[in-house]
């Protein structure tokens, strides 16, 4: 990160509030069925938390606390979420004709819910990576 | 999935296979894997002879597009079936012919057998679909595996030319073709060929027949090389001779053959079909023969004598095509037909080892040129017997197979003369006419071939390599066909029930088959009659042309050998490029707001155009909903902060004025009953500001814009137009929707979104259940930016880097 | 609201005609905006509740615009960020953001 800070109230506020905003992400994330929320704005959100994080600590403190590759999360979640479409050509026997509705799985009972909160935790991983990736890549080009 | 299909489609299979093959192979030559797979398919197809002799036909179908009547259905009747055995047989011999003639250790051999393989493949699609959009597909497979391979040896100028020559030649008419078939489907209502044959009454009255016929017979007369098309076949010349022995001689140039007999059942007994055909094929005849005397080079002979059989052959099958005018089977028509299948056939065998030897010649001795060339019957006495045999065969001496065809193609003529029909009486003198002194030229220019080539003293001198026999591999396949010639010569008859009565039953569909006409029985001797006097006439004047050849080689007609029609070609192709090349400089200007003014512009004008067409502007105000004062401030907010933007000078200023944009509009969703658009819209626009902010930090402060105040309001006034547009665009479709009463596609959502996906947010529903799709697709697009944008940042490319 | 759209359009237009890079894709963002609203716009405005099935009301907007823009936003922002990306990237390689210096050859 370019500018370096040493603002003590800041980074105790931060060190607080990032995490509340990633629990409420989580939150949001399991909400999305019933209420406003869902893969996208959850991984928003989290993604929202970490360049929180970012903005407050050292780079390479955070790549020690998170040592995470942002860019393999992207088709880590493209996966899990294309992966449950073929789930549903497993299950849905009577949908294999027209093997492209497999998102219509929901459509015969119990596996529904589980499926669809799979999909959305590819959606999920896929757009916080993705908005992640961007931010982290332009400003740590020096 | 048929066994038909398969022997479609294994050609490609065994294409992709191949290159993956070819490092474990490399010891053995690749051509020794590939002749497996038209041996085998040659052998698959024999056992159909005998059904389809009784009269049998074999279709199969596998859907593909069925909503639109696309189905990919093989079929076969005896037409197809003589094509199919053609195209594996020869091929075959051919590939085997390859393996001797493309050395190992210096051919890129993955890429010719590929392309070999896929044309292949695309020729049996061919002849093989009953659905012409099927068959447009194959036919255009075969036009661009005919021009890779053409450019087989791609760092040659010819070659390249060549190729594209042929590429652009061919699948105009292909283009063409296409068309044509797309109004064949509004005549019929049908992509099929044989119900359009079945229901062939009405088409011939249509008054799109004509359109139609011209359209198709484009893609014919392209592709078969007929006048004044036929210039590519030459350029083609420059690939190698068992492509130009395969594609250019045996298979593909009669594909357009193919095709109008094909489609002789449907279109036949119309004056204008016939005259078309038979005229065109007639000055193909005449055109070709001549041309193929001037050629110095072998192949290029050999290529101008393919045109001229090949408009022989178009020729007998327009003539033909008038005993469904006549709705008769008499032997009087039939006899074109049976000539052009028996001539098609023969062709095949004899030009297939004509060119093989001309490969043979070419590789032994390094030069095609017949100048150069002669006194090679002592060194290579095999070579010469097959060319003999070839040659002989070619220019109709009897007993080999080209004599008993080319003595039908006289009957054949001299009978058009008295069909009374289309004119006949008056204009039909110029068949035998024509015919009879395309014959001459064929005659002279196979003593050409052969005389200039082998006779006369051996000079080694005159060549750059030592000259010797070729290794028997490499003769094996002309021999074959050279047998095939002498064997058919002599027992015309093992053909005609297998092969020529299926085919000509095919072609004449709803004659009645078992007419006296269709029994074909082929005799060498049938009395002192006009036909043997045509023979005879040939031999000798030809003889006499060709013996008094030293006078008449040094007229200038002679020593030129560009086909005329060849520089019309030129000045066409380099007039379009420096046409296009105008038309682009004048509107790629390089600056990315011309491109954008012409983009909005054509956006405005055209969306004005349509309104005013269909009298689309309504504003209707009884449905708009009441607007609250905090609204009011809301959008009195948004409005004055949209337009400061573009009089901000600040860098930090736009920005925080955008971010202050993007949160107005979050407002906005919420206010419009969206709270999910309002969460997304307020966690992006903190994103995106804080990107903006890290990457904009280093760039410089806007500059004054130093524009003329006349660009300036020019700009201001093109926005302006666009901003209008899009309100009264708004305004104009939200009353109309209002006005229409449709039923929107979401109640099916709101009803069911709680039952059959169990949740109640239907934002989220729509997007995780009903439209999952489309949400896996748009993460994937934000996946692939991402990566992008790591790509350009962390790469760190410099000006003129390529990735 | 459709004036609204409109004057989003109109600046969106207007900026990615100028000579900056960084007008330009504010310019994008701009048009980005104006076809959300209008989306919005022509599904009807306050036709019901939001969207969610568990309250008591039982008129709701239009729940299937609202995805379509959901969609779209996060695809703007792809966008936007990529523009970004490039317009950045330009200035670090030529020192320039003005597109009347960065354009290519005539004949190109």
């Amino acid at each position: 990160m370019k500018w370096k800070t040493n603002n003590l109230l800041f980074i105790h506020v931060t060190r607080i509030v990032a995490f509340l905003i990633l629990t409420f992400s989580i939150y949001l994330f399991f909400a999305g069925h019933d209420d406003p929320g869902g893969g996208f704005i959850g991984g928003l959100m989290t993604a929202c938390s970490v360049l929180l994080l970012y903005l407050t600590f050292d780079k390479r403190k955070i790549d020690e606390m998170l040592p995470i590759n942002y860019v393999y999360l992207i088709p880590a979640g493209l996966l899990i979420a294309f992966g449950t479409g073929f789930l549903g050509i497993l299950f849905a026997d009577p949908y294999l004709t027209q093997y492209f509705d497999y998102f219509t799985l929901p459509w015969i009972g119990e596996f529904e819910l589980a499926t669809a909160v799979l999909f959305d935790v590819g959606i999920y991983l896929g757009v916080a990576a993705s908005a992640l990736v961007i931010i982290v890549t332009i400003a740590g080009d020096e | 999935m048929s066994f038909l299909h398969w022997a479609i489609l294994i050609p490609f299979l065994f294409a992709i296979i191949v290159p993956m093959l070819y490092k474990y192979i490399r010891p053995v030559h690749t051509g020794w894997f590939i002749l497996i797979v038209p041996s085998v398919l040659f052998v698959f197809f024999l056992p159909y002879i005998n059904p389809v002799a009784d009269g049998e036909t074999f279709m199969e179908t596998v859907p593909w597009v069925p909503s639109l009547g696309i189905n990919f259905s093989a079929f076969i009747d005896g037409w197809s079936l003589l094509f199919a055995l053609l195209i594996t047989g020869i091929g075959a011999l051919v590939v085997l012919y390859s393996i001797y003639y493309l050395d190992k250790k210096y051919e890129d051999l993955t890429n010719f057998y590929v392309h070999l393989l896929m044309f292949m493949g695309a020729m049996l699609g061919v002849v093989l679909s009953d659905n012409v959009i099927v068959l447009y597909v194959f036919w255009e497979l075969t036009s661009i595996s005919s021009t890779l391979l053409i450019s087989y040896w791609y760092h040659r100028d010819a070659s390249i030319n060549g190729a594209l020559k042929s590429l652009n030649i061919t699948v105009l008419g292909g283009f063409a073709m296409l068309a044509g078939f797309a109004l064949l489907y509004v005549m019929t209502g049908t992509f099929s060929i044989q119900e359009m044959i079945g229901q062939a009454g009405g088409v011939i009255d249509h008054p799109l027949f004509l359109p139609t016929i011209i359209l198709i017979l484009l893609g014919a007369f392209t592709k078969s090389a007929q006048f004044p098309f036929h210039i590519w076949l030459p350029d083609a010349m420059e690939a190698p001779t068992p492509v130009s022995a395969y594609l250019h001689s045996a298979t593909m140039v009669k594909a357009g053959i193919y095709l109008v007999a094909r489609f002789t059942p449907l279109f036949g007994g119309a004056p204008e079909w016939f005259w078309i055909i038979a005229g065109g094929g007639l000055l193909t005849l005449l055109w070709g023969s001549l041309s193929a005397i001037r050629q110095k080079d072998l192949k290029g002979l050999l290529a101008y004598s393919t045109v001229s059989q090949l408009g022989m052959v178009m020729c007998l099958l327009g003539l033909g095509s008038a005993a469904l005018y006549f709705d008769d089977a008499n032997e009087l028509y039939t006899v074109a037909i049976l000539a052009a299948v028996f001539h098609l056939f023969n062709h095949a065998s004899f030009k297939g080892s004509l060119f093989m030897t001309a490969g043979i010649v070419d590789h032994e001795t390094g030069t095609r040129d017949i100048r150069a060339l002669g006194g090679l019957m002592l060194v290579m006495p095999a070579t010469a017997t097959i060319s003999l045999i070839g040659a002989a065969s070619m220019a109709g001496i009897p007993p080999l197979n080209g004599f008993l065809s080319k003595e039908h193609f006289f009957m054949a003529i001299t009978d058009a003369t008295e069909y009374g029909i289309f004119n006949m009486e008056t204009a039909g003198m110029l068949f035998p006419v024509i015919g009879w002194l395309a014959s001459v030229f064929t005659f002279v220019y196979c003593c050409i071939f052969f005389f200039k080539t082998f006779a006369g003293p051996f000079e080694p001198e005159r060549f750059a390599k030592k000259v010797h026999e070729a290794p028997i591999g490499m003769l094996i396949s002309p021999a074959v066909l050279g047998l095939v010639v002498v064997i058919v010569g002599i027992f015309p008859n093992l053909l005609s029930q297998s092969i020529i009565e299926p085919s000509m039953a095919a072609i004449l569909q709803g004659l009645p088959t078992d007419a006296e006409a269709f029994t074909v029985d082929i005799e060498h001797w049938h009395g002192f009659d006009l036909e043997l006097f045509m023979t005879i006439g040939v031999v000798g004047f030809g003889s006499l042309l060709y013996l008094a050849m030293g006078k008449w080689r040094k007229l200038s007609i002679y020593n030129k050998t560009t086909d005329p029609f060849s520089p019309v070609y030129d000045s066409g192709i380099t007039g379009l490029l420096k046409g296009s090349r105008l038309i682009t400089n004048v509107q790629m200007t390089g600056r990315l707001r011309d491109y954008l003014t012409f983009v909005s512009a054509f956006f405005l004008i055209i969306t004005i155009w349509t309104m005013i067409r269909y009298d689309a502007f309504v504003i209707d105000t009884q449905n708009i909903s009441e607007i609250s004062t905090y609204e009011v401030v809301l959008v009195g907010l948004l409005v004055i902060s949209m337009l400061a933007l573009p009089f901000i000078q600040q860098r930090v200023a736009a920005i925080v004025v955008l971010g202050f944009v993007g949160f107005l509009i979050a407002l906005f969703f919420v206010n419009f009953r969206a709270p999910d658009l309002a969460l997304t819209q307020l966690l992006i626009e903190t994103v995106l500001v804080i990107l903006f902010m890290l990457a904009f930090y280093h760039l410089p402060e806007f500059r004054k814009e130093k524009m003329k105040a006349s660009f300036k309001w020019s700009n201001a006034l093109l926005s302006f137009g666009v901003g209008l547009m899009v309100t009264l665009i708004a305004l104009s479709a939200f009353s109309y929707g209002q006005g229409h009463d449709f039923s929107p596609v979401s109640d099916y959502y709101i009803e069911n979104s709680a039952d059959l996906a169990g949740g109640y947010n239907m934002v989220n529903v729509v997007l995780v259940d009903f439209r999952a799709l489309d949400t896996v697709l748009e993460v994937l697009v934000l996946g692939v930016a991402a990566l992008a944008v790591v790509a350009l940042i962390r790469l760190k490319m410099k000006e003129g880097d390529d990735i | 609201m459709s004036i609204v759209v409109g004057v989003s359009f109109m600046v969106g237009t207007y900026l990615i005609m100028a000579r900056s890079l960084l007008s330009v894709v504010i310019g994008l963002n701009m048009l980005a905006h104006g076809s959300h609203l209008l989306l919005l716009t022509m599904a009807g405005l306050k036709t019901g509740a939001p969207p969610l099935l568990d309250r008591p009301e039982t008129a709701f907007s239009d729940p299937l615009p609202q995805a379509l823009i959901l969609t779209a936003i996060v695809i703007s922002f792809g966008i936007t960020a990529f523009t970004i990306a490039i317009a950045y990237r330009t200035y670090k390689v030529y020192q320039t953001d003005d597109l009347e210096q960065l354009r290519g050859s005539p004949d190109e």
